[in-house]
């Protein structure tokens, strides 16, 4: 059970004169309960792919088999897939619409065609796994944070019960505590349901913290796949590419050039402090 | 006086019920007295809904003051004479470039504000030219700003505030939206125009790392200013931040982390330099470098 991405190619506006090429032979594999970091400098072709994973875009070339099955067979059905296959869009919170909380994340499930009884349970169940506290469940999404806000958006995709999460900059624009409080509650979640998680994110930072693997995308391609550790110990080529290393990568290696013999390839605060420890003690 | 100076403001947002009935009232901003001088880079933090972007938006009169006193550059903005005068000097980049760019060529775009204040032609193509050149932008002077990285977008919308000539940008999250490298080529432009140009800078931004050369950061909580220092005064302080839902950066973190394990290290370290610097005088004292 999984989704593989199989000589994935996509070409916005194909046969027009605008036509230009956003994917190019894409090629990986994600296995279950994996939690995946995307990054890429903007243009990137994130974005594009994530929408593929759902069925949102379809390539110009290539195949996607989700569980096993091409999602571009002609009796495929779609619309398990994107019940399967949860997206939670940059800015989620500008989609709420309903009249409070609990309404608005018993709209994806009840969509699905599930009887009240079960559409209710599972909005309950979402709510309290993104830990949004229960006295807000019956206010107007509006009048929430922006970091409540953005949790009820997640909620809303949590309740139609996907086997895979795909969130697309999850952390743009809330505060320190709120970054931390979002994401440590999506680790939870796949530590405790062995969801699939797709993060694509522009903090470095974030995604050394959080993710088992980090896929590089540059110009439609892939250009690295690999451990935290190794993609970010290659943070020259990073550079190049507009992205960058967490700060502490570069901490690391200033005082490797000191002549300290530290492990450079810690990619956290903690593997840090834990390392320094080790060698000044 | 400063270029921005506010005394004792309030700001109140009523809450109001379906039938219009008022419900409650919040103070977004309650009893803030800052001084900012013409020429610093100012640094605001606080949390989501801390109300820094409220604070930010009276600094060009967007939003006037409940109670209190707001002055741009001696210009009160409960004049309403002086409205257009306060706008051209305290100028105000979003956090989305895509909702803050019209043209449909970069120099259009930038040369929109001027045109707007009824400069004289060639006049607008020489701000326009200085506003490009003084983020880096000039090269894509020709270019349609949708083939844009999120970054050359933003710097393009500082541009377009620079060519109104204004003593003062206000910035609510520009980077929030970017790459690594946008945030970087946005905050090297915002510096240049502090140091070369002598334009004040007010940036609001979650991003700590950003703000470490700030000359001053202002913290805010529940509408009052709850903490204000320099970056290094501010910074040493982690457990209040963190009471205040903020971070420091990752050096200062982690300085911090090796305090706590009994190594002796200043307090508030700020960049690498600083922090291998520190290391080094230590170790060297303690012979644990071996090159």
């Amino acid at each position: 059970m999984s989704m593989i991405i199989d000589h994935v190619s996509y070409i916005y506006g194909e046969g027009t004169p605008l036509a230009r090429k956003a994917l190019s032979d894409i090629n990986i594999n994600i296995p279950d309960g994996q939690f995946v970091g995307i990054i890429g400098h903007t243009g990137s072709g994130k974005s594009t792919l994530m929408q593929h994973l759902n069925g949102l875009l379809k390539a110009t070339e290539g195949h996607i088999y989700f569980n096993g099955e091409d999602i571009y067979d002609a009796d495929y059905d779609m619309k398990k897939l994107r019940g399967k296959v949860g997206l939670v869009f940059q800015y989620p919170e500008h989609q709420l619409f309903e009249i409070d909380v609990f309404s608005d994340v018993c709209f994806g499930p009840k969509n699905l065609g599930l009887e009240k009884k079960e559409v209710e349970l599972r909005a309950y169940d979402a709510l309290r796994k993104v830990g949004l506290p229960e006295e807000l469940y019956y206010q107007s999404p509006f009048e929430l944070s922006g970091g409540q806000k953005r949790r009820v958006a997640i909620a809303g995709v949590l309740a139609m019960k996907p086997e895979m999460l795909i969130l697309d900059e999850p952390t743009a624009g809330l505060d320190p505590k709120g970054r931390d409080e979002i994401l440590g509650q999506i680790k939870k979640l796949q530590a405790q349901t062995g969801m699939t998680i797709l993060l694509v994110s522009h903090s470095m930072e974030d995604v050394a913290e959080y993710v088992d693997r980090i896929i590089v995308m540059n110009q439609g391609t892939v250009m690295m796949d690999d451990t935290p550790r190794e993609v970010f110990r290659h943070y020259r080529e990073l550079e190049e590419v507009g992205l960058a290393a967490p700060q502490v990568t570069y901490i690391m290696h200033a005082l490797k050039e000191k002549g300290l013999d530290v492990d450079v390839d810690v990619t956290t605060i903690e593997e840090a402090a834990a390392e320094l420890v080790r060698v000044l003690k | 006086m400063g270029i921005i100076r506010t005394e004792d403001i309030v700001f109140e947002y009523i809450r109001r019920d379906e039938e219009g009935n008022v419900e409650g009232i919040t103070k977004a901003v309650d009893n803030v007295s800052i001084d900012i001088k013409q020429g610093q880079f100012i640094a605001i933090l606080g949390h989501n809904g801390s109300g820094k972007s409220t604070l930010a938006k009276h600094m060009n009169a967007i939003l006037n003051p409940t109670e209190g006193t707001v002055w741009v550059d001696g210009m009160d903005t409960n004049d309403g004479e002086q409205l257009w005068n306060i706008r051209q000097t305290a100028g105000m980049v979003f956090q989305n470039p895509d909702n803050q760019i019209i043209g449909q060529v970069v120099e259009e775009d930038v040369g929109f504000g001027p045109e707007n204040m009824g400069i004289p032609t060639k006049e607008i193509w020489q701000r326009v030219e200085e506003s490009l050149r003084a983020v880096g932008m000039y090269e894509f002077r020709k270019a349609s700003p949708n083939k844009l990285s999120g970054g050359q977008k933003q710097r393009v919308s500082i541009a377009g505030v620079l060519a109104m000539h204004p003593k003062c940008i206000v910035l609510d999250e520009p980077t929030a939206m970017l790459d690594p490298n946008g945030r970087r080529e946005v905050i090297r432009a915002l510096r240049g125009l502090n140091q070369v140009e002598g334009v004040t800078v007010i940036l609001i931004t979650h991003y700590m790392e950003e703000i470490i050369h700030a000359d001053k950061v202002f913290v805010m909580d529940q509408g009052k200013i709850a903490m204000d220092g320099t970056p290094r005064e501010i910074f040493s302080q982690v457990e209040k931040l963190k009471s205040l839902r903020l971070d420091v950066p990752q050096v200062t973190l982690l300085a911090y982390e090796l305090q706590k394990e009994g190594i002796p290290l200043p307090n508030g370290i700020l960049t690498i330099e600083e922090l291998v610097e520190a290391l080094e005088k230590r170790t060297v004292g303690n012979r644990v470098i071996v090159g």
